[in-house]
């Protein structure tokens, strides 16, 4: 359990050598026993760090070897340069911006000098969004189809957890829909918005509310499944207990049932997360959401040179993504969760 | 943020009041930080606040008794305010959104946002750019898009109930021409034998004779024989067909009433669906042997390596109308301003892509090749929008008419360029039974609107923008082009007798 890391010059003798607490007079004879945890995450991190180099390495090896009709396949440094492009097209967009609402305000005024009671309307901006505005839609709708998903999935999965016989009647359905790819719900979803969300000024677009569907359909299993599984395997000791003190059910659910199924609920969430990231970019590919997924389908249209190169920016943009969505789900995880025991990667 | 001169009303408007040094100077950091995050909302915030003081000086100035010459006087200023839009009211709606295909002939709509004629308009235009034909036609149909670009068939087949049925109207033509035939480069080998040549150069136009034994020695190998377009109702179908059938060969017929809606019944070339920008992708992959398509997807191909354009629509048929600006009838009629000042600002975005002898085109395609419009590469669009095309790879040729958006009335919207194509749609078996003259001649009047036209037309005349003379005779025109015999197979079309032209086709329902 304890290593002893460094050599000790000095008087001491095998069995305290051992223990992890040395006292401070022998520290100064070991500089290098840096804290333990510290030289792990040093060591964790400089092989990750090689790992990553490795891969830049043979990724822009193979990329050179590959031709396609649109140019060579992107490397590492088509990538950065490309991202420097973008960065260039952001500002030069908000400049347009900017002059749009010159030009709108000197319209306006021009109306006003004329007829101080004339009606003046600021319209917005109408130029397309931005690659950090299409990141921000994304993201919303991923967290509005993911709430959607967990607002079906947890009371069903702790509804079938609880009876075993309305879990037989509904489990057959389960396994039929899970398989089931996004881009084969997307033409029933579009037809089925469409023909019922229909308003003269909705709050929400149209294929925002198809992809956010969409993604919903997609992510809600995991959920159900760990759910059901958390809830059936409370302990039996636990069980007991509530019906020897006769708890009512709602009590019962509330304070032995959910508090025991948390971690495999989070477990189950972090999955229909993960899923529903992957899903929502499918699903706003043919939706036409305007967000990462429409990014990616817009460049392969416009097949220019740089297109190969843009997409590659998105894919590592998704991947920075979905990696931080992951991580801010293992840290709710790790504070809401009781089970420490659990190793959380 | 500019200041308004301060002799107008005489009211105290720009001094705040004054909240100590250091709170002013925090007004003023405050004010400047909304200005450059939120620069609608400060604007807004700006001009509320004018326009309250303006309201309240005036009621002051105002008595009781002048009421009437109140009414009397913003009567006469909302009269100056409609003679600045040029006697076209003002918009009922002017926050639209168009949709758009990536093609080198959505030039109208890039350069009427780009040069500010939309905003001249008073219209605030969002242009967004839809995956494929279908998508777009759904959101023009279900109201996501107040209008669209759309290929010449579209509203015509959604009008007569071909697809998914749909009242939609065009008062204005995009363009004329601006397609290509491009086979894949097997074909092309195969091809170059059986075309005449001079000079070692093949001489174009190259008929679809020279295709026809290729065709006929993959019938023989048992092989199909596929080809790509990009919409069953697409003008790049129908020229398709035109192209082959003139050749001899046979490009099918659809049977809708017996649920065939494939297009390949009896024929020896199989003609499938695919959207323009994955047209070259699916050419590589050899899934079809060649495509009919707009540009920038020939030139495309032969930049890449991967096939040769054979033809150009300007050959198959000189001068043919391309693409129109399709709005819903429903919104013609709830929006008839907004309408005519759409119109008014695509003719002017027309106008300047043809002027000085195509002398803007080069302006024109750097604008299309940012990644909002086509994103294409300049060098592949610039070649046709230029008026040159490449067929072989080093064989390019000048084709100044290539895209024509003005020139030769290409806007104006002629009843017998609709009859044309509901010609075809028959002659390829879209529409099922034979349909009288009069029945051609009413659906292209239901779907064509020339009272539009001409009303932005006389707008942008009495403007000033431009003269009379870009425009047909409007108390002459009878929305019938003369009779023309410039096809590839020389064939004269008479808009006026739609049968006796079906019955002129070799192969073909009548």
């Amino acid at each position: 359990m304890t290593e002893h890391l460094g050599t000790v010059v000095g008087t001491r003798d095998a069995t305290e050598s051992s223990t992890l607490s040395t006292s401070p007079a022998q520290w100064r004879y070991s500089f290098w026993a840096i804290p333990i945890a510290a030289q792990k995450m040093l060591r964790a991190a400089s092989l990750s760090l090689v790992g990553v180099l490795l891969f830049m390495l043979l990724w822009q090896a193979t990329a050179n070897s590959i031709d396609t009709s649109l140019g060579k396949f992107p490397g590492p440094v088509q990538v950065i340069s490309q991202v420097q492009n973008m960065v260039d097209e952001y500002q030069r967009e908000q400049t347009r911006r900017v002059d749009f609402y010159a030009r709108q305000d000197t319209r306006n005024h021009e109306l006003l000098r004329n007829d101080p009671n004339a009606e003046i309307r600021i319209r917005d901006y109408t130029g397309r969004p931005t690659f950090p505005k299409q990141i921000l839609t994304s993201l919303m709708t991923v967290a509005f189809g993911f709430a959607l998903a967990m607002l079906v999935a947890i009371p069903l999965g702790i509804v079938c957890g609880l009876s075993e016989s309305i879990y037989s009647a509904v489990n057959p359905l389960i396994q039929l829909f899970k398989p089931v790819s996004p881009l084969a719900w997307l033409p029933l979803v579009t037809m089925v918005v469409s023909a019922l969300y229909v308003s003269d000024d909705p709050l929400f677009e149209k294929s925002f509310v198809t992809s956010a569907i969409t993604v919903a359909l997609c992510c809600l299993w995991p959920t159900v499944i760990n759910t059901t599984v958390g809830v059936a395997s409370v302990d039996k000791d636990l069980i007991n207990v509530s019906r020897v003190i006769c708890l009512p059910t709602h009590v019962h659910i509330r304070k032995i049932v959910l508090p025991s199924a948390i971690p495999l609920i989070f477990t189950g969430m972090r999955l229909s997360l993960a899923t529903g990231w992957m899903v929502l970019i499918a699903a706003e590919m043919l939706a036409q959401n305007p967000g990462l997924g429409k990014f990616i389908w817009d460049e392969f249209q416009n097949g220019s040179s740089d297109s190969l190169s843009r997409i590659m920016v998105a894919i590592i943009v998704i991947g920075l993504i979905g990696l931080i969505l992951d991580k801010l789900m293992l840290t709710a995880q790790r504070y809401i969760s009781w089970d420490k025991q659990t190793l959380l990667r | 943020m500019s200041k308004l001169p301060s002799n107008l009303l005489d009211a105290d408007l720009n001094s705040p009041p004054d909240q100590g040094p250091l709170g002013n100077v925090a007004h003023e950091l405050l004010s400047n930080s909304w200005a450059f995050f939120w620069p609608k909302f400060y604007a807004y915030k700006e001009l509320h606040m004018l326009a309250e003081q303006r309201k309240h000086s005036l009621a002051e100035a105002l008595s009781s008794a002048s009421k009437s010459l109140c009414i009397l006087s913003t009567c006469a200023f909302s009269l100056l305010a409609g003679q600045a839009y040029g006697q076209v009211g003002p918009a009922e709606k002017d926050e639209l959104t168009f949709g758009f295909i990536k093609l080198t002939d959505m030039a109208p709509l890039a350069i009427a946002y780009e040069k500010g004629y939309f905003e001249d308009e008073g219209l605030y235009v969002t242009l967004q750019a839809q995956a494929n034909w279908k998508v777009l036609l759904d959101g023009v149909i279900d109201g996501q898009l107040d209008g669209a670009h759309m290929l010449a068939g579209q509203p015509l087949a959604a009008t007569i109930g071909y697809g998914t049925q749909a009242h939609i109207v065009t008062p204005l033509s995009m363009d004329l021409n601006g397609n290509g035939i491009t086979v894949s480069n097997s074909i092309w080998e195969a091809m170059r034998p059986n075309i005449p040549m001079h000079d070692g150069k093949p001489v174009h136009p190259i008929k679809a004779d020279a295709l026809k034994p290729v065709v006929d020695a993959y019938r023989a190998r048992g092989e199909a024989f596929n080809m790509g377009m990009v919409f069953p109702v697409s003008t790049h179908n129908y020229e398709l067909r035109y192209w082959l059938a003139a050749g001899d060969v046979h490009p099918g017929f659809y049977a809708p009433e017996r649920g065939d809606s494939s297009g390949m019944l009896e024929a020896q070339v199989q003609l499938s669906v695919t959207p323009p920008p994955q047209m070259p992708a699916t050419l590589e992959a050899g899934t079809i042997l060649g495509y009919s398509v707009g540009e920038p997807w020939n030139q495309q191909a032969i930049f890449k390596g991967i096939g040769v354009p054979v033809i150009t629509d300007y050959e198959i048929w000189k001068n043919n109308p391309e693409k129109v600006f399709g709005m819903t009838e429903a919104f013609t009629q709830e929006n008839p301003n907004t309408s005519i000042r759409i119109v008014k600002a695509m003719l002017r975005a027309g106008k300047w892509l043809d002027d000085n002898n195509n002398g803007n085109r080069e302006e024109a395609a750097r604008i299309l090749s940012r990644g909002a419009y086509v994103g294409a590469d300049y060098e592949v669009i610039a070649n046709s929008m230029t008026g040159t095309f490449e067929y072989e790879k080093g064989d390019a040729r000048e084709v100044p008419d290539f895209n024509v958006f003005f020139r030769y009335n290409a806007t104006y919207p002629y009843y017998s360029d609709a009859i044309w194509y509901l010609t075809q749609m028959r002659r390829w078996g879209q529409i099922s039974e034979t349909k009288s003259d009069e029945w051609y001649i009413e659906q292209a009047k239901r779907v064509y609107k020339p009272a539009i036209y001409e009303a932005a037309a006389k707008g942008l005349i009495a403007q000033g923008y431009m003269n009379a003379a870009d425009f047909p005779d409007f108390d002459t025109e009878s929305g019938f082009r003369p009779t023309t015999d410039e096809f590839i197979d020389g064939v004269p079309y008479d808009g006026n007798q739609p049968n006796a032209y079906l019955k002129s086709m070799k192969i073909g329902l009548q």
